[in-house]
């Protein structure tokens, strides 16, 4: 660094940035890994199921699962139309 | 019985094959008989780092196929009785490497070896799990660098996930941090990630820091491993790092910036 430097505006350095965008990667990364293979079919199949019964989009519903120490979650959520109510 | 380590990373051109060299080099000189393996098969260049390219006869493809025994594969070190080299091969067919030979491989080189060092190619793709299925322990290369982070952390997984000693429910794969071409000055300027800031993000036991060096390009150009270079940074971290792998409590050096002279501040450099 030379003396002019120091006359500089101090900027806040590019390495807490990457510290924060690698630590919400790298949890992400994380929680998926330790998830269940066969969750994207069972997402997929019961999409489909519903879908014989309301119209529902692709994306209505969400498989989200979570493991600690004592058990494993798995969270199903199922966003249903406003339309759709009762056939 | 040889204890098995990996050199690994995911991302290329880290060192891995540094450091490779670089520790099974340091072990041999402590009196541990050792091999190093390049399973780069394709792309083989641990030979060349390790300056023995011109005695290349056979490869690890060979022996696993059977076409040659170990014993005529394996390039004794000129400069280290207790160190052999165990070539890549310069065959396409990555396949060539089988879960089963080279489990035969590394059986037969326990018995006589004390340390045997898996070179790992780049990638999460079969040679890298070849390199890292048989291992005790890993050593994680990564620089201070988004992409390196999150590629190291991708291969901690599958070392938790797809070794043998994950599929048999063993104790696991001990893992270390290596953390190289570190630059103090960077880091105190704000521009690089810490030491600290990796350690916590991979939630690792840091095997060492090699600094940024000119050292390491001139030892490769000479095909002498880099920690021979008693005089360089780097050379004096990687033999740093071999005694606290054998248990030493040895401090971490070469984390501070250098004190600059007054010419060097007034004139910046």
């Amino acid at each position: 660094m030379g003396l002019l430097d120091r006359f500089r505006v101090a900027r806040k350095g590019s390495a807490s940035v990457a510290r924060e965008r690698l630590q919400i990667m790298i949890a992400r990364d994380r929680s998926e890994r330790g998830r269940p293979s066969y969750l994207p079919k069972l997402e997929k199949e019961i999409l489909e199921v519903i879908r014989k019964y309301v119209e529902v989009d692709p994306d209505a519903v969400s498989v989200n699962y979570e493991q600690d120490a004592h058990q494993e979650v798995l969270e199903l959520n199922i966003v249903l139309p406003e339309s759709a109510q009762r056939a | 019985m040889a204890r098995i380590i990996v050199v690994t990373s995911g991302k290329g051109g880290v060192g891995k094959t540094t450091t490779s060299a670089s520790i099974a080099m340091g072990l041999a000189r402590r009196g541990h008989r050792t091999a190093v393996i390049d399973f780069d098969v394709g792309l083989r260049n641990l030979d060349l780092v390790m300056g023995c390219e011109r005695r290349v006869v056979y490869d690890f493809v060979n022996v696993i196929n059977q076409e040659a025994n170990l014993n005529q594969a394996l390039i004794r070190d000129k400069r280290e009785d207790n160190l052999f080299i165990l070539p890549a091969s310069q065959t396409r067919d990555k396949e060539a490497l089988t879960k089963e030979g080279v489990g035969r491989v590394l059986d037969e080189l326990a018995q006589s070896f004390d340390y045997v060092v898996c070179d790992s190619p780049a990638g999460i793709e079969h040679g890298a799990t070849m390199a890292m299925y048989y291992a005790d322990d890993a050593i994680v290369v990564t620089n201070p660098e988004v992409s390196s982070v999150r590629d190291s952390d991708r291969m901690l997984g599958i070392l938790a996930s797809k070794s043998r000693r994950a599929e048999r429910g063993d104790e696991p794969i001990r893992e270390y941090l290596l953390l190289s071409r570190y630059s103090p000055e960077r880091v105190a300027r704000g521009e690089m990630l810490s030491v600290d800031d990796v350690k916590d993000i991979l939630a690792l036991d840091l095997l060492g820091v090699i600094p940024e060096s000119q050292s390491v390009l001139s030892a490769s150009n000479a095909g002498v491993p880099v920690i021979l270079d008693e005089a360089s940074d780097a050379g004096r971290a990687y033999a740093d790092l071999v005694g606290r792998y054998l248990g030493e409590d040895l401090p971490h050096r070469f984390l501070e910036a250098q004190k600059k002279g007054l010419l060097s501040r007034l004139f910046g450099g």
